[in-house]
């Protein structure tokens, strides 16, 4: 049994917690699943810490730490902090396969995800019930009860592994929205997207029965206190102009936000998705501001999910993140519950795995960068274009539905193409999604509730006309469900388990075929799919777009990559050149055990080297050498504030920058230094190298070559490169103060100095 | 229908409201235009209602579908597959998922009929 470690998580879990040094087992993930059931149910926000502390700073808008985590890059210079952000952060996972989902999933959680929604498998909306079992999915995920528990399972052991609790999202849409919803209940999934108009506007769902099957999965949502995202970004993702339509993505969001409070969930479990609608070269913060700040105001009770925005992607990585850190300021400016990713190369191909985590990091450090901003730089209310644009807005929508009232009211609204029209409300292009009453699929599939309808379960919506005895707490009665001995959602024991219904299109049969990678720890390329050997090669070819692209695919066969394809290009210059990203896939596995892999340099302990140098001591000269002005990393392995040298005592005699290296030999055999430190960058000229070897012959001709240590280090410097050029040891950038001081004394001691 | 941008003439009936009063117009509407809408899911259901509740009866979904499927073309829809479930239950002393699972298979629907017989 694993350790309870919080009540946020429900009871311990019986299988072995995770180690950090070894991968998810999924076949063993995959096997006993009739017997898992979710620890908890309903959603978890963050812990906010106000004020808290971390390394030499304080932050305003953080949530407790995690234990295990992957900082970000500069964090090396922070003491490796990691802060989280106060409001959750989404990653969308679509990889069509469970068992290849929760790998990505585990790496997400590391940095800083604990919002994880599956995408479903495209046509899963139109599917007049459930799926059964693993099989493969197509930009998204089938749906099931296994697949969920699967997940579920894994997301357990990645939560307790990082030490915060993680949602489970996906969709309770299309045809079968109650029963995804029970069976969402079910199964510990904590959220869900759910809005009949996305089912009637982008899916052609009949809209009959697309509000009479959101109630009663609204109301089975609010039951398992699943919090409810809509889908009103949707209209922003469609419209041929997103500016555009604002005035109706407030209606959209109200119509879905009322409807659910009706159907029973609170407001606090009601999300609106939102996202700025527009990208630069648009003024796009002073677009969508207004707009944030009109929804803000009309749903101040709601909780807000923002969404990073889609519509204006391109195949350009950098393009996407730089919109998206735009987004990102809106939400800091205003207000965000949860911060949703999009990965950077959604533009071009379904997310690859470090995609997902680059999202999750761009989130994470704009949100952490801006934590306690807006306390500075505040919204300016008062600006006349602001106040006239909000104030504009909210009339706009306010126009629309008053005439959605007199035209017949929503059924007929949608009938008469109102929505997702380019003109913005109530200026009309007449180029809106139209939709038939009677039209769409499962039209005519609803039915009158007959004057004795009855359901014997807990937990549904509308007309029930149970027997006397049997209505429920309310009337100071049974359950309903007591009419058959309970229902699945008040007696976990009745929930119903099935393994798989397909032979051939399921996880262990996929599994099989890459089973010799796992067992052999083989390393193998990937971005989605374990063994899929896909890698992408960045490279400028100086000729135009056509020829360019033309000559990289010509390129990657002489790589040897199959399946090649241009996924991005950028024109620097017409004739000059093109940047070109190509992908194929690469037939190569590597056996780690054929591989040299240096080793890490032991150090010793503080007390060790402390001990030593007071012992011996050890006096050093130091100097940037060359016609180098950099004194950056010098500093930092010698000063006792960056945990350098003088930390144990060392005696360090820095001489400055640009410092011929006869000063420095002189100034060694002068303060009787057993150390010399240089410092160098990498240059073309070799200027480097020239150094090394001209400290190294001098000392030899001065005779003091033995009795010195002589040591560089630069950015660019390995050890392999330093001794070939006469030196003891080289350090690059990684190195740190307790490198160089153990190696000092290692070598001292082997040496008898 | 193609309509140029009326808004500075439409808005003069909200040029009066205060902010307050706008968003309280908002909310007002907007419950409006849900409230036909919430009736109608009060009084009406489907088939992925009906099979939800089968699931909450702790009945497997294919054999939901089943069920489901056989009260549509009896027309026993609208008086609930779970009631359907439930008479039989109470008419063969058995639990939901063995009464389910016969009537998937296709027997036992003369019980819901003489129930039900004559009202599709």
């Amino acid at each position: 049994m694993s350790e309870p470690v919080d009540v946020r998580f429900g009871r311990p879990l019986s299988d072995p917690p995770l180690r950090p040094d070894e991968k998810l087992d999924v076949e063993a993930l995959l096997k006993d699943l009739e017997h898992y059931r979710p620890r908890r149910k309903g959603w978890t926000w963050r812990t906010p810490v106000p004020g808290q502390r971390m390394y030499e700073f304080t932050y305003h808008e953080t949530s407790e730490p995690l234990t295990r985590f992957v900082p970000l890059p500069a964090a090396h210079y922070f003491d490796n902090i990691d802060p989280q952000p106060d409001c959750v952060i989404t990653t969308e996972i679509a990889s069509g396969r469970p068992e290849d989902d929760v790998r990505r999933m585990r790496m997400a959680a590391w940095h800083g995800a604990d919002h994880i929604m599956v995408i479903r498998t495209a046509g899963q909306s139109h599917m007049d019930g459930l799926l059964e079992g693993t099989p493969e999915g197509v930009g998204g995920i089938a749906i099931t009860r296994k697949q969920l528990r699967f997940t579920r399972r894994a997301l357990d052991l990645i939560e307790d592994e990082v030490g915060r609790p993680i949602d489970f999202h996906s969709y309770v849409s299309g045809v079968a929205g109650p029963e995804m919803a029970v069976l969402f209940a079910e199964e510990g999934v904590n959220g869900a997207h759910q809005d009949p108009q996305y089912n009637v506007l982008y899916r052609n769902i009949n809209m009959y029965r697309s509000f009479v099957d959101a109630a009663e999965a609204k109301h089975v949502m609010a039951a398992a206190g699943m919090l409810q995202i809509d889908g009103a970004h949707n209209a922003n993702a469609t419209a041929v102009k997103a500016w555009k339509v604002m005035p109706e993505l407030l209606v959209q969001h109200a119509i879905n936000c009322a409807y659910s409070q009706a159907a029973g969930i609170p407001k606090q479990r009601i999300a609106l998705s939102t996202v700025p609608p527009d990208a630069a070269p648009a003024p796009c913060m002073r677009m969508d501001l207004p707009y944030a700040l009109a929804l803000r105001d009309l749903f101040g009770d709601y909780k807000m999910r923002a969404q990073q925005n889609t519509r204006y992607m391109e195949s350009d990585g950098r393009d996407a993140t730089v919109s998206h850190v735009m987004n990102l300021m809106i939400s800091r400016l205003t207000s965000a519950d949860i911060q949703s990713t999009i990965t950077p190369d959604e533009g071009r191909n379904v997310p690859w795995h470090y995609n997902n985590v680059a999202a999750v990091d761009t989130a994470k450090q704009a949100l952490v960068g801006m934590d306690g901003l807006r306390e500075m730089v505040r919204v300016d209310r008062e600006s006349a274009e602001l106040k006239a644009r909000v104030r504009e807005l909210k009339e706009r929508a306010v126009l629309f539905l008053e005439a959605m009232l007199r035209d017949g009211g929503y059924f007929s609204a949608v009938e008469q193409a109102y929505f997702v029209d380019s003109g913005e409300y109530p200026e009309t292009h007449d180029d809106g999604i139209a939709r038939k009453s009677d039209g769409g699929v499962a039209a005519g599939t609803v039915v009158e509730r007959a004057d004795d309808y009855m359901a014997p379960v807990c937990h549904h919506f509308g007309e029930n006309h149970l027997p006397q005895g049997y209505r429920g707490a309310e009337f100071g009665e049974a359950s309903p469900c007591d009419l058959i001995g309970k229902c699945t959602l008040c007696d976990d024991a009745k929930v119903p388990y099935i393994d798989e219904l397909d032979p051939v299109d399921n996880a262990a049969v996929r599994l099989a075929e890459t089973a010799e990678l796992r067992h052999k720890g083989l390393i193998k390329p990937e971005v989605e799919w374990a063994g899929d050997g896909v890698v992408a090669v960045t490279m400028f070819l100086p000729a135009g777009e056509a020829v360019a692209e033309a000559a990289a695919l010509e390129l990657g066969r002489a790589m040897n990559l199959t399946d090649r394809e241009v996924i991005h290009k950028r024109v620097m210059h017409p004739a000059e050149g093109t940047l070109i990203e190509l992908k194929g896939r690469l037939d190569v596995a590597i056996d780690p055990t054929t591989l040299t892999i240096p080793l890490p340099p032991e150090t010793l302990s503080d007390e060790e080297i402390r001990d030593f140098v007071h012992a011996h001591q050890v006096r050093c000269v130091a100097a940037t050498v060359g016609n180098d002005e950099h004194s950056v990393g010098m500093r930092e392995i010698i000063d006792i504030k960056h945990g350098g040298l003088e930390k144990w005592g060392f005696s360090v005699t820095y001489l400055g920058t640009s410092v011929p290296v006869e000063k420095v030999l002189d100034a060694a055999i002068e303060h009787a230094a057993s150390v010399v430190l240089i410092s160098t960058i990498i240059t073309h000229a070799e200027v480097h190298r020239e150094m090394m070897e001209k400290l190294s012959s001098l000392a030899e001709e001065k005779g003091v070559r033995d009795k010195l240590l002589l040591i560089s280090g630069g950015t660019q410097v390995t050890d392999e490169l330093a001794r070939a050029w006469g030196m003891d040891a080289g350090f690059g950038r990684k190195a740190k103060g307790v490198d160089v001081a153990s190696f000092i004394v290692k070598e001292m001691r082997r040496r008898g100095l | 229908m193609v309509r140029p941008d009326t808004f500075h003439e439409v808005r003069e009936h909200l040029a009066d409201l205060t902010d307050a009063e706008l968003e309280a117009r908002f909310w007002d509407l907007s419950h409006k235009v849900v409230e036909p809408l919430v009736e109608l899911a009060r009084t009406h259901t489907s088939p992925s209602i009906e099979r939800s509740v089968l699931m909450r009866m702790g009945i497997a979904s294919p054999v939901g579908v089943a069920v489901v499927s056989e009260c549509e073309k009896r027309g026993l829809l609208g008086h609930g597959a779970g009631h359907v479930v439930l008479v039989c239950m109470q008419a063969w002393g058995v639990d939901a998922p063995t009464a389910a699972a016969r009537l998937a298979a296709g027997d036992g629907w003369d019980v819901p009929e003489s129930t039900w017989g004559g009202q599709r």
